[in-house]
């Protein structure tokens, strides 16, 4: 197995607001900290569609140099646990593992409450 | 909505299930088309937000990551009557289940899509299962299947999981004196007398001093059957250890970290660690505390001790 240089990244109110109106997600919880609040949530926080695009820009990432530019993200199996609040750092491990032209990768994103995404990523050359 | 014609308190499992019976019934939606066309602006929006930088997407193809982006609702959305996944959410809304958690998000990118390309998303209700008792509450699992095509050629799938659950339905809080009892005879007994006064004791043959745990009525190694025991340091490391979540165990919170500790003396003992257990690893330093639970019974625990 190969493992993958880990990634620290700071979750701010700008990134969980831009990527979730990036995404087309206007709900409230990932933009308004009062309604989110009011839900029961102690912040807003990261949504879905932006921690599937977080985990493939991860991947992509090492994919780009260890498997060449071509490479394909045929599949994404995402786990969700723990919400990713601002003022949290979201860390990214992962690990590859190769059979024939197909890799895949397991990935870890982790926050200070637990594991926020448990994924595993399907790459072809 | 046909909740609003059966009383709330009827709206047990079995209304549930019946309600979703004729949601899946319904089986796949008309497809429905994404507001606009795949395009270089959204992509560029994407891009910036989320930090990725691989040059093929801005250059007309779409990462795979945004497939689900293209038909988002929006800001003031109007959805179909027959929206499974909406439609689910409303029944039980109206049984009192009325938060939701998403849990699972498999995606499968059979060919990346180009601007120009307008997709349309189908969707039918997989399954609702429950109710199942979660960290959050008690709720139903709603697994919602989506395919995305371009005219009829499918470009993309997502299957999705949704836990909707009762807030603040939490286990209550676990009562310790409900735990399994260790068995206490007398050949154990000097043992708990010893966790009762602080003392962690160990039995000792009193023919050739062995020392040994768990306490028997007779030495391992020159079967004498005459025994005393030694009061232990106290100190120890960890030997072995594992994290129980399950199941639920009478008398214990979970996750509950169980260790094998081997002891200065140089015997194993097999306890909870109650307290540093978010560092513990093989070899870590712990020390004996001693958890009364109630007058008849005090363990031997232990906290890591850095």
């Amino acid at each position: 197995m190969t493992t993958l240089p880990a990634w620290e990244l700071p979750i701010t109110p700008t990134l969980v607001v831009s990527t979730a109106i990036a995404t087309r997600d206007f709900q409230d919880v990932h933009h308004d900290r009062d309604l989110a609040q009011g839900h029961g949530s102690k912040d807003i926080f990261v949504n879905i569609l932006t921690t599937t695009g977080l985990v493939q820009r991860y991947v992509g990432e090492w994919a780009r140099d260890a498997v060449g530019p071509d490479f394909r993200i045929t599949s994404c199996a995402l786990r969700l646990g723990a919400p990713a609040y601002p003022y949290d750092t979201l860390t990214f491990s992962g690990g590859a593992t190769e059979e024939g032209d197909t890799i895949t990768v397991d990935v870890v994103g982790a926050v200070s409450l637990g594991n926020h995404v448990n994924a595993t990523v399907t790459v072809t050359r | 909505m046909t909740a609003a014609a059966t009383p709330v308190d009827e709206r047990g499992h079995d209304w549930i299930m019946a309600e979703v019976e004729k949601m899946k019934a319904l089986g796949e939606t008309e497809p429905r088309l994404a507001r606009d066309p795949v395009n270089q602006p959204m992509i560029n929006n994407w891009l910036e937000a989320i930090g990725e930088t691989d040059p093929r997407f801005g250059d007309g193809e779409a990462p795979p990551a945004m497939a689900q982006v293209w038909t988002m609702y929006g800001l003031n959305p109007e959805r179909p009557a027959n929206d499974p996944l909406h439609g689910t959410m409303q029944i039980l809304d109206a049984a009192g289940f009325t938060s939701v958690l998403g849990t699972n998000c498999d995606q499968t990118y059979a060919r990346p899509v180009k601007v120009g390309e307008q997709v349309a998303i189908t969707t039918r209700l997989e399954s609702v299962v429950g109710p199942k008792k979660t960290g959050v509450g008690e709720g139903y699992f709603v697994t919602t299947e989506n395919t995305w095509k371009v005219g009829d050629e499918v470009v993309a799938t997502m299957q999705f999981r949704v836990l909707k659950f009762k807030p603040g339905a939490r286990p209550a809080k676990v009562d310790r004196t409900k735990l399994v009892r260790p068995q206490m005879n007398r050949d154990t007994a000097f043992f708990w007398e010893g966790t009762q006064a602080g003392e962690l004791r160990i039995q000792q043959c009193n023919a050739c001093g062995e020392l040994r745990h768990p306490p028997g009525p007779m030495c391992p190694a020159c079967h004498a059957a005459d025994r005393g025991y030694v009061v232990a340091s106290g100190k120890g490391t960890v030997f072995s250890f594992l994290v129980h979540h399950a199941p639920q165990l009478p008398g214990k919170e979970l996750p509950a970290t169980l260790a094998l500790i081997e002891l200065e003396e140089g015997l194993r003992m097999v306890g909870e660690v109650l307290s540093g257990k978010e560092g513990i690893e093989i070899g870590s330093p712990v020390q004996v505390v001693f958890e009364k639970i109630d007058d008849d019974l005090t363990l031997a625990q232990w906290e890591v001790t850095s």
